[in-house]
């Protein structure tokens, strides 16, 4: 279980430029939690992940994951139990290593490095496995630089490698956005299967009203800064994007602003 | 005249140079980062070396001073441009700076210091039989070092923590998410990578000069440069095995210093003149790609034009017609 309580977070704090974000942030994520989340641009929902993640931290409030207080832990001691996955495809994955390699790496994400060897054949037969889930034949090209591969490849591979040690919590920010419509269909289905096969606990950022309703088992909507809606269950599966519009404009009293979140990407 | 003496003194200095080359090649390939500390840390390698020497420490034990000098002053470059954040490029020229005080420190205020305890090369000379030269000490010398260093290395790069300095290098971001201190990955590869420079210094010093110069680090990340670069160009091919890469990296320092060894016999060139031909090389070796591009774009244009200029001029003409 992962508790955000009562954050706060400014950026550029004491210049000209200093925006605050949150201002008391309260959010419960379950153990098998699947949330969506949407919202407008500078709805915060990015730096909420980034908080999560530690590339940002908080200025007030607590993280606490199962009963440990991450809030000043930095990016990589919360690597342990956090893997993510990017919008920009090329962001999860180090071009100039192979396949195999870049997998080896995210197989040691949770363990101390030494100066043992950095990939051993036993490994190497779990890769092909994995790969082979996937179907996207990566498994007879794991001596193939990831630099190779297509944006689509690249998103698959790095949803393995967070996933490759089973993460206490998934962050997915906008990670099909940069992907063409069918590419982006067929990661999020390989996602969600992910996340049920592995009983996974996940946070997934979308720009894309059906998908946040399709996907997920609990939905929440953000703007400027605050969560204004929080669906699960019964209540999600009925869902409809006119019923998401409807309730953003009773609770903040404007007009959904951003057409892509109506639209989507596709 | 270009004699078998000229080119065998050229793979010599070469295969001594090659060890500062393989430090530039981890700094600026593998790590992404030009590191200008070597600039500082050669100069320091060979102080540290003949200073000791001259106090009596046995070649083996200054040699492995001047390694870990080497080491501190990548430390430093790694901490000023992690830590602090200083961009890479700055901190190496910081570090280099404040090394020159640093050397004339170790050298006693002195611009010059020569060697007068017995150095490898002597220890070396006694083994051989009487009348060997220098050269080929040098040459014995370096194989075997470089040949060491390339074991080491590919060992290094094969394990955990050296596959981590790899994904730094090539993509910081992933390494983060994936548990990587990066910060003290970059400071360790930069550690590595002047320790080795500076071993370069210190033998250049024993086996070469005799003495150590303030001035001798003048240039040196450029040789390293070039070096690295005539090594990549003539040898090395796409998903080519680490340990082939770094000695096509040996080879293009040897390349680079025949070379220059032959340049000089000729009788219009001074050996002042080495540093602009230097920078020419790298300068033509890094504009290659762009160069390149280009002219395979003209070809294509040229190519197309020939196919469909009759097209485009009926079409055009029958435009007019109507």
């Amino acid at each position: 279980m992962l508790k955000m309580i009562q954050i706060e977070k400014s950026f550029n704090i004491g210049t000209i430029n200093e925006k605050q974000i949150f201002n008391g942030l309260n959010l419960t994520i379950h153990d098998g939690d699947f949330i969506t989340v949407i919202g407008g641009n500078g709805a915060g929902k990015s730096t909420m992940l980034n908080l999560i993640a530690g590339v940002h931290k908080a200025d007030g409030g607590r993280i606490i994951l199962d009963g440990e207080d991450l809030t000043y832990k930095n990016e990589t001691q919360r690597a342990k139990y956090i893997g993510r996955v990017f919008q920009d495809p090329m962001m999860g994955t180090a071009p100039t290593m192979m396949i195999e390699e870049n997998l080896a790496m995210a197989y040691r994400r949770t363990k101390r490095r030494t100066l043992a060897w950095g990939i051993s054949q036993k490994e190497r037969e779990l890769y092909r496995e994995s790969l082979a889930q996937l179907g996207l034949g990566l498994e007879d090209r794991m001596k193939t630089k990831v630099g190779l591969l297509s944006g689509g490849q690249r998103q698959a591979v790095t949803l393995l490698m967070a996933t490759l040690q089973k993460p206490k919590l998934l962050l997915l920010d906008e990670h099909t956005a940069a992907l063409d419509p069918a590419t982006s269909a067929k990661v999020l289905q390989l996602s969600d299967r992910i996340i049920h096969e592995h009983g996974l606990t996940a946070l997934m950022v979308t720009h894309n009203m059906q998908d946040a309703i399709t996907y997920g088992n609990r939905l929440v909507m953000m703007n400027q800064g605050k969560i204004i809606l929080d669906i699960k269950g019964e209540e999600k599966n009925k869902l409809t994007i006119e019923d998401l519009l409807h309730k953003f404009e009773d609770i903040s009293g404007s007009k959904f602003a951003s057409d892509s979140v109506l639209l989507g990407d596709r | 005249m270009i004699t078998t003496a000229t080119i065998l003194s050229g793979v010599a200095q070469g295969l001594i140079w090659a060890i500062l080359t393989l430090g530039v090649y981890l700094t600026f390939r593998i790590l992404d980062i030009a590191d200008l500390t070597v600039e500082g840390t050669f100069p320091l390698g060979a102080a540290v070396t003949v200073v000791l020497i001259n106090t009596g420490m046995s070649p083996a034990m200054a040699m492995f001073c001047a390694l870990l000098a080497g080491a501190a002053a990548g430390f430093i470059t790694g901490f000023l441009h992690t830590i602090f954040q200083i961009p890479a490029i700055l901190s190496g020229i910081l570090t280099m700076i404040a090394l020159y005080s640093v050397n004339i420190r170790i050298m006693s205020d002195k611009a010059t210091v020569a060697l007068e305890q017995p150095s490898l090369k002597t220890w070396m000379l006694s083994l051989l039989p009487e009348g060997t030269v220098s050269n080929t000490v040098s040459i014995i010398l370096g194989t075997v070092f470089c040949l060491l260093i390339v074991a080491l290395l590919y060992y290094f790069f094969g394990t955990e923590i050296g596959c981590a300095v790899r994904a730094t290098g090539s993509n910081q971001n992933m390494a983060r998410s994936l548990g990587v201190k990066t910060d003290r990955v970059i400071i360790l590869g930069l550690m590595i990578s002047n320790a080795l420079v500076a071993l370069s210094g210190s033998l250049i010093a024993q086996l070469d000069y005799g003495s150590a110069l303030v001035t001798m680090g003048q240039g040196t990340i450029v040789i390293g440069l070039a070096s690295v670069i005539i090594g990549e160009v003539i040898f090395i091919r796409k998903d080519m095995n680490f340990a082939l890469k770094l000695l096509a990296i040996i080879a293009g320092a040897v390349i680079y210093r025949t070379v220059i060894a032959c340049a000089l016999t000729f009788s219009f060139l001074k050996a002042t003149d080495l540093k602009i031909i230097t920078a020419v090389i790298v300068a033509f070796a890094l504009a290659l790609p762009v160069l390149q591009q280009k002219s395979a774009q003209r070809k294509l244009r040229r190519e197309n034009a020939k196919k469909y200029d009759a097209l485009i001029a009926r079409e055009l003409g029958g435009d007019t017609d109507a």
